[in-house]
């Protein structure tokens, strides 16, 4: 049984990472080729026209990967958790299937008429296509999002004599208060991704000399909307999600930000240590005292709940990686706040293409906001453990009763296995599209 | 309200069929008809802008399964654990054939990656004929052995195959022979309706003697549906009996035989899209009669002890498949407008369109 619901964890934990690597690129690029777009049917300038369409190639590369590892996330509600869909299907289902209606038809179809019906369609409504590739996109995680927001604070559900969840109010499904903060820092989560790449394959391109007069645009519109995109991250939604978390999840609060004891009189804030379980205790601490209560409650001395406050048994399950995942989103995010601000203030003074220092680091960041967009999500998933439905139904009811361990372990291994190998010919696939770079030509 | 969202779901899995089976048949093609570099280019060409669209149309349907039918969700992707995780990996398996085959210009690397796209394409064939099999025949729904269900009434596993290959034993698997004939049947089937559809996309030199091989499948097609008719009443007894009593629904063994017949005329149609019109007609008549055979059941009992999984039973309450009508309305009304756009955008021959030299 604890095998089972291991093995289940993992497969799912492991293709919605997977998965979560692509969605989190093209929804944020989708909302910069619709600028680029603009931007050509403003000025004329093919230079924009021909970038907009360089990056809907990586767009469309990154949604077939997203399609393709998107379905397994679907199926794997009723494979792997039949009991939670057999559960709670008839709400968290209609969320999904509104994604599927509303969202990918819209993505596919115009991304296909982008990509393909330029010179039949004519620039206008071409540029219309575009929008409709962003708009879609953004929908998709709308409705993700309601789902997951769902599952981290239920509302508009009653819960029927058999256990089954019932659907009582279909509007408090969008009007959870859980779900607007979520959302927006989740979108603008996927532009900081998608403006460091941008900026990253532009200070690549000025690097090693090829396609500069690209370069130069890519780097300044992800530098640019990369500073922007990475200040709202953490303000204000990040903060709006925080204010939820203590709302309505507080020992979630404590434990991800490291408070084992009760904080009287201002709570400090920690940067840096390693949560010792044993002795309730941060090793290695680094922290500012009193910054915590500030940021959380405008006031530098109002009281900081620790786990101690909380009956131990109402815990999340895993206190270290949820620390972890938390403390390196905000690191992260913090750290490309910096490079951003840089980056930006060398391009106001046009020295940023001197700064051959500033492009490496650029180049390098690549990584980071998809480390930082995972780290969120898990922070959010970690934080709701041990529920599947915060405070109604355990993850570990939410299995499938059929499935054995042995099967489950099989098709895991058989998923890593074939991501590996997805994910090297993605980067083939993607480095060629980067190395070729726009053909101005066909501009 | 069941029996509304029962008709939508049968019409999402229709289309789906219909589009991303004209896929998995010219992968068929691809792998044993297309010898020419140029073939196999207009190929992939024909359906490189289509494919991950048409598979909008298994999430979409998938999406509402989920809300609709909870429980038949729950009961049947656990209970068919493997074949449909194996469904995904072929799913992923042949886009990534389809995609990398143009990535290097080397003869050995485009073999491997044709092969896994054409392979790949004609299990996904089979695993679907295999799927409706499944449904037909029912499964031991809550494990009963001896009068007593090893879990709750409406879970079950299937193991892939069992010994025997009987539909009838105790120990029943996904593959038996009544499955395995309906798998064949989807792949005949789907063949027939990927040449279909290449003749209808494009003009590559195999044209001419892929109505040759439809023709021909034509004839093993008929006599597959004639021999799972036959063989029909073994697995499931009176087979007919929602036939007899309701006879609107003859309508659909009357497309499925309409279908079959206009394509034996296919070496004498006018225009290219005719032999698609009929293999879709032949697919829809064939999908609708086969679950109309075992309406209101969705997933049969083949045990005594617990009921089959119907509409009934397996539905989400009242509310919430009330409150989804109307989005729902909207939204397809929408997707039909998508489908109309893009059609007319791309009418006529995609041999120009550049695919897979991103």
């Amino acid at each position: 049984m604890e095998d089972m619901i291991f093995y289940d964890r993992m497969q799912f934990a492991f293709t919605i990472t997977f998965h979560y690597l692509f969605p989190q690129l093209t929804m944020g690029l989708s909302l910069l080729i619709v600028y680029f777009k603009w931007q050509y049917l403003r000025t004329g300038k093919v230079g924009y026209n021909s970038a907009a369409k360089f990056w809907m190639k990586i767009f469309s590369l990154n949604f077939m990967m997203g399609v393709i590892t998107g379905i397994p996330m679907e199926f794997q509600f009723g494979t792997n958790w039949a009991k939670f869909s057999e559960l709670t299907g008839s709400i968290i289902g209609q969320t999904l299937a509104m994604e599927g209606v509303f969202s990918f038809f819209l993505e596919s179809t115009f991304l296909g008429l982008f990509l393909f019906g330029e010179k039949r369609l004519g620039q206008k409504l071409h540029f219309v296509t575009g929008f409709l590739v962003f708009l879609g996109s953004w929908i998709s995680g709308w409705f993700v999002i309601a789902t997951n927001a769902w599952m981290q604070h239920p509302v508009g559900y009653e819960i029927l004599e058999n256990g089954k969840f019932a659907l009582t109010n279909f509007k408090a499904l969008f009007s959870n208060p859980w779900l607007v903060p979520a959302f927006l820092h989740n979108q603008l989560a996927s532009l900081v991704t998608a403006s460091v790449v941008m900026a990253a394959i532009g200070a690549f391109y000025l690097l090693s000399k090829i396609h500069e007069e690209n370069g130069r645009l890519f780097l300044k519109t992800g530098v640019l909307f990369g500073l922007l995109s990475s200040v709202l991250v953490a303000f204000p939604t990040g903060d709006w999600n925080a204010k939820n978390v203590i709302k309505y999840q507080p020992v979630t609060f404590s434990a991800m930000e490291g408070i084992f004891k009760s904080q009287t009189g201002g709570s400090e804030i920690i940067l840096i240590g390693q949560p010792n379980l044993k002795e309730q205790k941060l090793d290695n601490m680094i922290a500012v005292p009193k910054v915590l209560s500030f940021l959380t409650y405008r006031n530098f001395t109002t009281d900081v709940k620790g786990l101690n406050d909380f009956d131990p048994a109402k815990w999340p399950t895993n206190i270290p990686g949820l620390y972890y995942a938390y403390h390196i989103m905000v690191g992260l995010g913090t750290i490309l706040i910096a490079i951003m601000a840089t980056g930006a203030f060398l391009l106001w003074r046009k020295k940023i293409e001197g700064s051959k220092w500033l492009l490496w680091i650029i180049l390098f960041t690549i990584p980071f906001p998809y480390i930082a967009n995972l780290a969120g999500w898990y922070t959010a998933e970690l934080g709701r453990q041990p529920w599947l439905v915060y405070n109604l139904m355990e993850t570990a009811k939410g299995i499938s009763p059929t499935v054995s361990a042995g099967n489950s372990l099989f098709t895991l291994l058989g998923f890593v296995g074939l991501y590996v190998l997805l994910g090297v010919f993605f980067l083939l696939l993607a480095g060629k599209i980067i190395w070729r770079g726009p053909e101005p030509k066909h501009g | 309200m069941e029996f509304f969202w029962y008709l939508i779901l049968g019409g999402m899995l229709a289309m789906y069929m219909i589009l991303d089976g004209y896929d998995f048949g010219a992968g068929i093609i691809h792998l044993f008809f297309a010898k020419s570099e140029s073939d196999k280019k207009a190929i992939t060409r024909a359906i490189g802008p289509y494919w991950d669209a048409n598979e909008v149309w298994l999430i979409a349907g998938g999406g509402v399964l989920f809300f609709a039918f909870p429980v038949l969700y729950a009961s049947a992707f656990s209970g068919f654990y493997l074949p449909l995780i194996m469904i995904l990996w072929l799913l992923i398996f042949r886009a990534i054939g389809l995609e990398l085959r143009g990535l290097v210009d080397n003869q050995l690397w485009r073999i491997v990656w044709d092969k896994a796209f054409g392979i790949s394409s004609l299990l996904l064939a089979l695993f679907f004929g295999l799927a409706l099999g499944n449904i037909v025949r029912g499964v031991n729904l809550g494990e009963v052995k001896n009068g007593v269900s090893a879990f709750e009434a409406h879970y079950f596993f299937l193991p892939l195959w069992n010994a025997t290959l009987d539909p009838l034993s105790d120990n029943l698997g996904v593959i038996d022979w009544f499955t395995l004939m309906l798998g064949i049947i989807g792949v005949v089937s789907l063949t027939m309706h990927g040449a279909n559809w290449i003749i209808f996309k494009t003009n590559s030199s195999i044209n001419k003697k892929l109505k040759e091989v439809v023709f021909k499948l034509n004839f093993v097609l008929l006599a597959l549906v004639i021999t799972s008719l036959l063989t029909w009443h073994i697995v499931k007894p009176k087979p007919f009996e929602n036939f007899i009593n309701h006879p609107i629904v003859w309508i659909f063994p009357v497309l499925t035989f309409a279908g079959i017949g206009g394509l034996f005329r296919i070496k004498g149609f006018k225009k290219d899209g005719t032999g698609f019109l009929f293999s879709s007609v032949y697919l829809i008549g064939g999908l609708f009669s086969t679950v109309t055979a075992i309406f209101p059941n969705l997933l049969p009992s083949t045990n005594t002890t617990n009921p089959s999984l119907t509409i009934y039973n397996s539905a989400a309450p009242n509310y919430g498949l009330s409150v989804s009508t109307p989005w729902f309305a909207i939204g397809i009304m929408l997707v039909i407008m998508y489908f109309v756009i893009q059609f007319k955008v791309f009418k006529g021959k995609l041999d120009d369109i550049e695919y897979g030299e991103h």
